[in-house]
Parts: structure tokens; sequence; C-alpha cells
């Protein structure tokens, strides 16, 4: 008889894999992609379209060139960091800022720890909150959805929701309520924003999906979105609908991209149930109390970041034991 | 519908190839190889002699301790030696070997296909029948059945749980006794509650052999005190813990045997063998075994007499296929990989699986994403990334404090991890560094 092969068990797999995972995420987020490409036009195929070679760029060169190993951007996490890295840039953004985010992001966020599977931080947010603090004009320059009218770089420009929300709540100011979309406007994505958080529906139908496939569980997004809307219902300024006031709250920014896309990174997150929650839970408060108090009109890049620095912390909360008794 | 709480996994069952194949008896081996350790506990100690003759059922060593087994003669013939042979693994074990002459049954045992459904005998009297025919677990374990009868003191069964799960993917031979010899199976567990002195039984079985439910049922309706339940899929169900959970909801608690919630255990196919034992006084001398795999030519249910070679019986299915990559005893989760297929069946040998080289070979492990699916998959509640990490940098005692020793390496963690990473390998390594330290922390402090 020839050679047999012999390894311990077990000798069957799921068939799962890194780069199934990843793709899945990504075709999670095409609807959302879909919908920005029909409101910015032709910066948001170019943004992402940057973005992503960058990305993976970086990472092949890092690889190859700095840590001297096989590089792995065949498992698609790079295309996915910068998808998510476009996601959360305004359409308009030039080039070269783009490609500076990227470098960033695969760079300092992710080879720099030892690449997949070893870095704290988001790395798309991390990119993100670097070019905010870098370029605070340009990334907060957001265009109007235009559709394919506007051109990529000179786009009209205006305040996003988020702006006249923080109007409301900081400066008492009333009138900038009538300024906000309403909200089915809102739901669908018809508002200034970044690049691929402006269509609640399309989110909301991709972080669905990623449930039902079983890439993601539900306690992140739902800790994250229940603690807004809670903090929201609780703090609504005197002489505002808190019911409009909330779901704008939760329709507007990156609340939806964050709370179904960002937060839920594997590498990022924590492992168990009960640490997830109070990882959303976190996430929520701290992007509430920014929005409300903070001097910038979004948080959830912040919120998500802060709280991914508690992970380690988080993972120590023990899954419940076979057979363990309620103490 | 019912199932266990914690984790679990869904690999495809693969059961079509050999599924509803009739049990079909193995031809006799001209020479048979008996391996005297066919059970968990010390090896039995042989009590024949080279050159003497032997028939069917005739002792060949006795139970060599409390938790040990009797070993009978499979065969009729003459002892030719008694020395150690190697299994498939290179591990030595001893064994009497046995030129076959015949087929001439000892004295005693009744080989009518007549059913005998009186069950007036006394516990005690049934106890010992099963211990002097060698009845150990055909589930996998291997544990000698008499000791699970009896009870250590203060402790009190209150339901025979009947495994019928068979969670392990391709292998149907408990499927198939249960619809050839459910009548029997059914007496076998009313012999049980007699030994036990109990009132209650629950089969589990799976919903993906709804004919054995079906027909389990029909027979339970006519029974006092034995129940059916129709179990969800998932695997592993048919491990001792995760069953008597999805059967009566009760956790056994780390490091406790069943006992400790009032559960029995017992798989279907022991339970035939001490149907056979008791009503029969037929020693456990054979075996059903499932020999299968997508490329086998005549995948089924084989009736083994222990001490055949394996080559023989896979020569009744076939043949080894030629894509063969891979020949596993026992299923894709938790059987183990061969390297021949020379070693006599025994008491262990559940099934044969042949995977196709494609199938063979695992593929290279990535790092590791932390995704967290091995912490759901882990039926047990444990860490399988975490263990495994701590595995690989020797970290011993934090191993023991997250409770590496209730692993039941039944495979989840590997089968579901996206990385491929090898976590039940380290697992298991740093299982066996631990349970070394306890027992010498335990040898120490009796010293003391």
């Amino acid at each position: 008889m020839k050679n047999l092969i012999v390894a311990p068990a077990p000798h069957a797999h799921s068939g799962d894999s890194v780069r199934k995972n990843m793709l899945l995420v990504i075709v999670a987020l095409l609807p959302a992609y879909l919908v920005s490409v029909l409101m910015f036009g032709w910066g948001a195929l170019i943004t992402a379209l940057i973005s992503i070679v960058a990305c993976m760029g970086a990472e092949w060169l890092i690889a190859k060139f700095v840590l001297k190993e096989q590089p792995t951007i065949g498992d698609c996490s790079a295309l996915l960091t910068g998808l998510l890295l476009a996601f959360n840039l305004p359409s308009n953004l030039p080039w070269w800022i783009v490609v500076i985010g990227a470098v960033v992001a695969i760079g300092v966020g992710k080879m720099s720890f030892g690449g997949l599977g070893q870095n704290p931080f988001n790395p798309a947010l991390v990119g993100r909150v670097f070019l905010l603090i870098s370029f605070p004009v340009q990334m907060t320059t957001w265009p109007r959805p235009l559709g394919f009218s506007g051109a990529y770089v000179d786009a009209e420009t205006g305040a996003t929701p988020l702006y006249y929300l923080k109007q409301v709540t900081k400066h008492s100011d009333l009138a900038a309520m009538e300024k906000l979309p309403q909200l089915w406007d809102a739901f669908i994505g018809m508002m200034g924003g970044s690049l691929g958080e402006v269509c609640a529906l399309a989110l909301l139908v991709g972080g669905l999906f990623l449930i039902c496939a079983r890439v993601i569980t539900w306690h992140i997004p739902v800790s994250i979105l229940a603690t807004m809307a809670v903090f929201a219902l609780l703090t609504t300024p005197e002489g505002v609908c808190p019911w409009n006031y909330t779901a704008l709250t939760l329709l507007t920014g990156g609340a939806m991209l964050g709370a179904f896309f960002m937060a839920t990174d594997y590498v990022t997150s924590p492992m168990v149930g009960w640490g997830k929650i109070i990882f959303g839970v976190g996430i929520g408060l701290i992007v509430m109390v920014i929005r409300t108090w903070g001097a910038y009109p979004e948080g959830m890049s912040f919120a998500i970041l802060i709280m991914n620095a508690t992970v380690p912390l988080l993972n120590k909360i023990r899954p419940k034991r076979f057979g363990e008794k309620k103490k | 519908m019912n199932t266990f709480h914690i984790g679990g996994v869904h690999p495809n069952d693969n059961k079509r190839y050999s599924a509803h194949q009739p049990i079909i008896e193995c031809p006799l081996p001209q020479k048979a190889i008996v391996p005297l350790a066919q059970h968990i506990g010390a090896p039995a100690q042989p009590v024949v002699e080279k050159g003497q003759k032997v028939k069917v059922g005739d002792l060949l060593a006795k139970a060599g301790g409390f938790v040990s087994a009797n070993v009978h003669s499979p065969v009729s013939g003459t002892v030719t030696k008694i020395d150690t042979t190697t299994d498939a693994w290179g591990m030595k074990m001893p064994a009497v070997f046995i030129d076959v002459e015949g087929d001439e049954w000892a004295e005693g045992i009744d080989r009518t296909p007549e059913i005998i459904r009186s069950c007036e005998i006394d516990p005690k009297e049934i106890i010992d029948r099963i211990a002097a025919a060698g009845v150990v677990g055909l589930g996998g374990a291997c544990f000698p059945t008499q000791v699970k009868l009896l009870p250590p003191p203060g402790k009190k069964a209150e339901v025979l749980i009947v495994n019928g799960v068979e969670c392990e993917p391709y292998l149907t031979c408990d499927h198939q006794l249960m619809l050839e010899h459910g009548e029997e199976i059914m007496i076998g567990i009313q012999l049980l509650m007699r030994a036990l002195g109990i009132q209650r039984a629950i089969i589990g079985i799976e919903k993906n052999k709804p004919d054995a439910i079906a027909h389990m049922q029909e027979l339970a309706s006519r029974t006092l005190g034995v129940e059916v339940k129709a179990l969800k899929m998932k695997y592993p169900q048919g491990g001792e813990k995760q069953l008597i959970d999805a059967c009566i909801g009760r956790q056994v608690p780390s490091g406790a045997l069943p006992i400790e919630v009032g559960a029995v255990v017992d798989n279907v196919a022991t339970i035939y063998a001490v149907y056979e034992a008791v009503q029969k006084h037929k020693p456990l001398v054979s075996r059903v075994m499932t020999i299968t795999g997508k490329s086998v030519q005549k995948p089924g249910n084989y009736m083994v007499r222990f001490g055949t070679p394996l080559s023989e019986v896979v020569e009744l299915a076939g043949g080894v296929p030629e894509d063969t990559g891979k020949i596993i005893g026992g299923g894709p989760m938790m059987g183990r990989a061969m390297n021949n297929i020379d070693m006599p069946a025994h008491k262990r040998t559940s099934g044969l699986l042949f995977l196709p080289e494609a199938e063979s070979r695992r593929i290279e492990p990535e790092n590791c994403i932390r995704c967290g699916k091995c912490v759901s998959a882990c039926p047990m509640g444990l860490e399988p990334y975490l263990l495994s990490k701590q595995a690989e940098l020797q970290m011993w005692e934090d191993m023991e404090k997250h409770d590496v020793m209730d692993c039941i390496d039944c495979g989840c963690c590997l089968f579901t991890c996206p990385s491929h990473r090898p976590l039940l390998d380290y697992i298991r390594m740093g299982k066996g560094k631990v349970g070394g330290i306890i027992r010498a922390r335990q040898a120490a402090a009796q010293k003391k």
C-alpha cells in the first residue's frame, strides 16, 4: 500500500476561511457602496479605488521588503481595509490624501504590529483619524449628494446633518432642527457625509446579511445602537421631539457604518458575548458624549478606537463553562 | 427540539454512503490476533497457554483489576503464542494469537435467533453476567460497563440515558443496529434499568435518523419508563456530558462523572452486547463496524469478529479505494488516522473511513484573526484560542486555571477555525502536560 497521510483529529473542516469572511464583509458593503456611487458619482468610485489599491500595495511592499515575508494580500483583508477607509472619507478628498491615509492605515495600523490579527486598533480608523487630525479642513468638507453631475474634487460642499445636530444640542439653536434632513431622506441617504456612511438602509441590509451569514453576531451592533438610542432619548433638548431626535441620531453620521462594520472587526473586538456587549455599550456612550458635549460633531471613530484599547481586558471575561454553577 | 446548550458545530453528516446497508457477517480469518487491552484500564491477564485449544466464547484473559474487562476468544482453534502485536499507530499491545479451525462455540451460549424477553433476573446477577462477558462501552471509550453499574457510595442513579446519537459523520453502525436489533436493545435497556434499580430511561437519537426514531418510539411505547427523544443535529451530541444535557437538561460539573447528576449513559451497541451477555450468555466477541468513504466500492455495516485483520474486512467492502489519502479508525471528527490496516479489529474499532487524497491534507494555518468562532463552538465553554497560545508558550499553570482538563477532544475548535490553526493539537499537548503536573501534585500530597 502507498504511503498514507496521518494527522491528529479532526479530519474534517467547516470550509470557513479568512478570505471567505473578508469577502462576505465586502459583499455586505456593496449595497451601501452602490448608493454612494449614485449619490456622489465619480468621487465615490475614484476614492475607493485609490484607497484599495494603496492599502493592498502598502501591505505587499511592507511584507515583501520590510518584514521580508511572503505577502498575504490574497486573504483580502487589505482590500477590505481599503474599502472601509474609503467609506470613512469624504468622496471629494484629493487622491494624495487618500494615499497617505491608506499607508498609515496599513503601515502604522496593521503591519507595524505584525500584520493580520496582531493589531490592537482598527486599521481603517487609524488611517481616518490620522487624516482627520492632519487635514481637518479637507476631511470635514463633504460634497452634497448630487450624483454624477458633480465633479470629483471641486464638488459643491455643505455641512452634514451632524453639524446641525450639534447646533441643536450644544448651542440650543432650535432653528437648526429645520435644516436637518427628513427622516426618510436620512434613512435612504439623501444627505451629506462620508462616502459610505450616508445610506442607513443599505448599511442595515448589509449588516443583517452579515448576522444571517454568521460572520458577525448581534451583540456589538445592537448594544451600540441601543445605547445611543437610550442616551439620545434621555438627553433630547427641550422643545425637540425626542423620537425624531433619536432617529436622526441613529441615522446620521457614522452610527450604522460604525456599529455594523467598523466595531465588529474581528481582530479588534472582544470574542465573548458579554465582552462584546460591554464593548458596544462603551462605544455608544463615548460617541454620544462626544456628539453631545465634545468639540467634534461626530465621535464614532474615536469611540471605537478607545474601546479597541479595552479589548484585551474584555477578553478576560470567560464564557460560561459547561456545568458551571450559577453563583 | 432538544439539544445541548453550549457550543457545537454542524459538520456534513455524510451518512448516505453506508446508511441502511444491512449488517453483513464478515468471514472468519485464518489467523486471529486478539489484543488483551481492548478497554480503558488495566490489561486483562491471559489464562490460556500456547498450544491450548479454544472455542468461541472461551475466556482468554481475565480482567486485570476493578476497571478492566475479560477478553474471550472470538474464534475456535489453537493458541499459537501470547506475544505483542503492533497497532496502526506503532504502539505495542499484548495479544493472543490463534490459528482458526472451524467455528465451534463454547457450551451454554445460545446462538438461536429467538428473542428472550423475560427480564426476571436478580440485579446482581445481571451485573455479574455483564462483567463476565467482558462488555465495554462500544461508543468509543471502551469503559468497562459493569463499573458504571456500580455507583460509588452516596451516589444514586436516577435515569439511564441511551446513546443512539451517532453524531460522528459517516458512521452508521449504531443506526443500523437500532433498525435491525431494536427489540434486543429495548430488552437490554430494561435489564440495565433493573440492574440500576431505576424506572426511567431516555433514548437520544438525532433527527437525521427518522426511521430509527420511529422504530424505537414504537418499541418504547410498549415499554414502561422508556422514552425516545429526537435531538436536533449538532456535533458533539454523542459526547457523554452533551447528551445528558440534551436529554435531561442537567450539566455534569467539571471533573465529575455522569452519576453526579444521577445519569448513567450507555451506547446502543453496548446495550445490545448487554442483551446478548445476559439473555444469551454470549460474551462480547464481535461488533458492527462501518466501512465507508466516498470512493469505497461497497460501503456498509459489517459484523466483525474481534481478531480479524482490518484488511480482510476492507476486502469485503471492495478493497482500499485507488484515491485513498487517509484511512481513519472511527469518524472524521475524533477518529485516528492509521498508517496501515493490518491490525486486528477489536472492541474499540467502530469503523474505517477512507478519505480521498484531496481531502486528506490540512490547509496551511494563517494568523489568528481573533474571530472568537472557536469560543462559540467549544461545547465545554472553553477558550481554545487562548489555551492553544498558552500551550505554545508552555504556560501550563495558566492552562490549568483556564480549565484545559475539561476539554473533551471533540475537535470543534479546529473544525471551525477560519485560519486553520492547529488549536486542538496544542491543547492536547497542554492537556497531557497539565494532567502530568496534576498527577505529580496528587502523588506528592499523598506522600505527606
